[in-house]
């Protein structure tokens, strides 16, 4: 397979964000339970599952005749770490941003606009 | 604690989107953009030009305490419209890293109780998918976040 599978591919689709989401509220589901929870077609269900295993978001369990799928934690947190600088440096300069403008008094600058 | 600053980057998409939310008036969010002493403030960098209006351009300049310029970027303002939007390019520099298009919205966020809020919404389109994703990594490599060696190894690994 040359298709590049990593998290970010997985976290880009939003009906894998969905299952995701899900898995975080219940501990483990069986992929039925999680098709149920959605209105497409259980086959893309599949699919995604199987995209969301591939890249380690999810891990399998069987119990019995049953593949239950559960959140692997380590890896989420891992993803939800990556964007975090690139969203950190932004949120700085907005805070920043925000303040100034708190104490905006218009006699300090220049009137240009 | 809640993320104001919410960052947007599909996968496969030339695009990040990053949108944020202000307890400031619109005028005053359109402001920061627009005053070069104000820009340097938040941005952190020196304003060498800042010509708000269509055709205009803008210049940026960042330098250690040395003095020794460590980045500069440039472009060109497409669209300039006052506490509305403003449509301009981002060049950086002495890189090999493609222009960016940058969309940014300026709205006025109305819930009858409090009309002193604003939000901005940039929507950043890059050259290609795998610029836009070395893009948001950045911030990793430039050693902007001091805390991320344990990221970084994932980066690594994720190669």
């Amino acid at each position: 397979m040359n298709l590049r599978r990593d998290v970010f591919q997985a976290i880009a689709d939003p009906t894998r964000r969905a299952i995701l989401l899900l898995l975080t509220a219940s501990q483990s589901m069986t992929a039925g339970i999680i098709a149920s929870n959605f209105n497409t077609a259980r086959p893309t269900v599949s699919k995604h599952l199987q995209i969301l295993t591939e890249c380690k978001l999810l891990e399998q369990e069987q119990k019995g005749r049953e593949i239950y799928y559960h959140l692997n934690p380590q890896k989420i947190k891992e993803i939800a770490d990556f964007i975090e600088p690139f969203r950190k440096l932004w949120d700085d300069r907005f805070n920043k941003l925000e303040s100034i403008m708190k104490n905006y008094n218009p006699d300090n600058y220049q009137k240009n606009t | 604690m809640e993320r104001k600053t919410k960052v947007h980057a599909e996968d496969g998409k030339q695009e990040i989107l990053i949108t944020r939310e202000f307890d400031i008036p619109l005028e005053l969010l359109f402001k920061a953009y627009t005053e070069p002493e104000i820009v340097e403030q938040w941005m952190g960098t020196k304003v060498l030009k800042l010509e708000n209006k269509k055709h205009g351009g803008w210049q940026f300049e960042t330098t250690d305490p040395q003095g020794n310029v460590v980045f500069r970027a440039n472009g060109t303002i497409h669209e300039f419209v006052p506490n509305e939007k403003i449509t301009r390019t981002f060049e950086m520099e002495n890189t090999s890293f493609p222009v960016q298009l940058e969309f940014l919205e300026f709205k006025k966020i109305t819930d009858d109780s409090d009309s002193h809020r604003s939000k901005l919404s940039m929507q950043i389109i890059f050259r290609s998918v795998a610029y836009r994703d070395q893009l948001l990594q950045m911030p990793f490599a430039l050693g902007i976040n001091m805390a991320h060696n344990r990221l970084q190894n994932l980066v690594n690994k994720l190669k």
